[in-house]
């Protein structure tokens, strides 16, 4: 089976600061990746480099079996088949729920507006957020914007999502909301890349984990080894500072 | 616990209630006073100069040189134009037939929309990333840094006097063709650096989302990052409007019977000066209100922002 994505000795520099060494990962049609690590090991680096935001200085990263980093391919095709999801809650604060939605899919994709409203209105219903598509998103609490940015990347129909620590910009009790509309992409088998602090949902949605410490994937496997077997010192230095600080 | 606390009876060391409220009415006995005192205060002040000035024993002379009311009379109607004459296409402008104040009016309205318009483009292709953009960058970096390094005078009695004095083809003759596009031409590269204030403000996140959700550069300008930024400089457009209502009135160099000429034309003439006094009037007329506007557009864009902020 060809992966979703593969990532070949991928590496990452900002001017002499190496961010990513040779980082390998492949991930199955329809499995979960969560990524964790401590702040600074290139979680979001790694996340941004697949969607092509940032260029990749060397090695390979490939989309259903195409290397999407070699210069030949248009980035905006790219992004058009992943959808990202960033820490803080990048909604366009100038226009509505609904413009924010079908801005990509009538501008980018070319659906015509009524499909495109029709679409935003399933996904926002499915979402709960139906009674706020005409609300500006400065009117929304902080778990309603996430939501909605979910809603958004997911409107054009991705194959691929990709989750920057979502929830980590949020009040404890909006967290929940957040990963449960996650939790629901799996169920209905979205293959997806998460990058998280949240080392519970780590546990309850991953299908494998991957360890992050600067740079490198030190340690990968299922969430039960990961979190219950961890073979690196380091990956067992970061789990007990979590469990600490009382979050696992 | 209440600060401060309930139980504190001694007058002397707490204030009471009652004197806390009366303290309220105080300050407001005192806003009220502090008008008077403005009002009274500017009354005064300009009672005294005003006083000062006409029994100043120059005052005579200088109110027939310039503010005699029988030449203001006569050189108004020159002074505000015409706009009977009617309109005659001339591509892209279309040529006015009209003179005087209107004519300024006119050229003003013109010149302001296709500023708004070229110097968005300038500032677009300058917010446009990437080494393919590089060469156009370029171009539109040198173009305004060498536009705002020349007088606007200067530009136009090149522009206005020069071009037509090369007689070339099929390039349009008309001094009021050549006073308007210098106009477009320098107000451009300035309103372009307002314009690139704003899409500078609005946060690179913002570009950032919209170019994962695949939008290229040019739509996430488009649609994002410029509605965002023009609200975010509207305030100093409108300042620009100001400073281009006045300087629309240089093209006058060019021999264009606008308010100046008209009313260079009467002093010429009559060796009065009120000509230009009424030429001040009608500039005051329009730039104050549009200053008095922009003050109370930016103040109320603060307060909500706060408010949006606040929430
Ligand atoms: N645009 C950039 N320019 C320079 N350095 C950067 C840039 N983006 C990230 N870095 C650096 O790369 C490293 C990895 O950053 P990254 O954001 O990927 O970490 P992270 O694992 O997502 O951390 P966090 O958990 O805090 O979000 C950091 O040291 C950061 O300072
Ligand atoms: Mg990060």
């Amino acid at each position: 089976m060809t992966p979703k994505v593969e990532l070949r000795n991928v590496v990452k520099a900002f001017d002499d600061k190496v961010v990513l060494r040779d980082v390998d990962l492949e991930v199955d049609p329809h499995e979960v990746v969560c990524l964790i690590g401590s702040s600074g090991s290139g979680k979001s680096t790694l996340l941004k480099c697949v969607n092509l935001l940032v260029d990749i200085d060397d090695g390979d990263i490939l989309l259903d079996g195409n290397v999407i980093t070699d210069g030949s391919v248009n980035p905006n095709d790219v992004r058009q088949k992943m959808g990202i999801v960033f820490q803080a809650f990048n909604l366009f604060p100038h226009m509505t729920v609904l413009d924010n939605i079908i801005l990509a899919p009538t501008k980018v994709h070319g659906v015509d507006q009524a499909a495109a409203r029709d679409r935003a209105a399933e996904l926002l219903e499915q979402f709960g957020l139906l009674d706020k598509i005409e609300e500006y998103p400065d009117r929304l609490s902080g778990g309603q914007q996430q939501r909605v940015a979910v809603v958004r990347a997911l409107a054009t129909r991705p194959g691929l999502m990709l989750f920057d620590e979502v929830t980590s910009a949020l009040d404890p009790e909006l967290v929940a909301e957040v990963l449960g509309v996650i939790k629901g992409l799996k169920e209905d088998g979205m293959t997806m890349i998460i990058a998280t602090h949240e080392m519970g949902f780590a546990r309850d949605v991953a299908d494998e984990v991957c360890f992050l410490d600067s740079g490198v994937i030190l340690e990968q496997g299922p969430p039960q080894q990961i979190f219950k077997n961890p073979q690196q010192a380091r990956t067992r230095q970061f789990l007990q500072r979590i469990m600490d600080a009382g979050r696992l | 616990m209440t600060f401060p606390p309930d139980d504190v009876k001694s007058p002397g060391l707490w204030p009471s209630g009652r004197f806390r409220r009366s303290g309220k009415r105080q300050l407001r006995e005192e806003g009220a006073r502090s008008a008077l005192i403005a009002a009274g205060s500017t009354v005064i002040f300009f009672g005294l100069v005003v006083w000062w000035i006409l029994s100043s024993e120059f005052w005579p002379a200088v109110q027939k040189q310039f503010f005699n009311p029988e030449n203001f009379a006569e050189a108004w109607p020159d002074v505000v134009g015409d706009i009977s004459l009617g309109f005659k296409s001339s591509f892209p402008f279309i040529d006015f037939q009209g003179s005087g104040f209107w004519l300024n009016i006119y050229m003003f309205l013109i010149a302001e929309v296709l500023i708004l318009i070229f110097a968005l483009i300038l500032a677009m292709i300058r917010a446009l990333r990437g080494p393919a953009f590089f060469p156009l960058r370029a171009l539109v970096i040198v173009f305004i840094d060498l536009i705002r390094g020349v007088p606007i005078i200067l530009l136009i009695l090149l522009l206005g006097f020069g071009v037509p004095a090369l007689q070339l083809p099929g390039v349009p003759r008309s001094e009021l063709f050549w006073g308007v596009t210098t106009l477009v031409i320098s107000y451009s590269a300035y309103t372009a650096e307002v314009y690139r204030a704003g899409i500078e403000s609005v946060h690179e996140s913002q570009r950032m989302s919209a170019r994962s959700l695949g939008l290229t550069q040019f739509k996430a300008l488009r649609y994002v990052i410029v509605p965002q930024a023009i609200r975010n400089v509207i305030p100093a457009l409108l300042n620009g409007f100001v400073s281009l209502q006045k300087d629309v009135a240089l093209v006058f160099v060019l021999g264009i019977r606008e308010a100046v000429r008209e009313a260079g034309i009467y002093t010429a003439a009559t060796f009065n000066y009120t000509s230009y006094i009424a030429a001040t009037v009608l500039f005051l007329l329009v730039s104050v209100p549009v200053a008095r506007f922009t003050d109370w557009y930016t103040e109320r864009d603060r307060r909500r922002r706060q408010a949006v902020g606040a929430a």
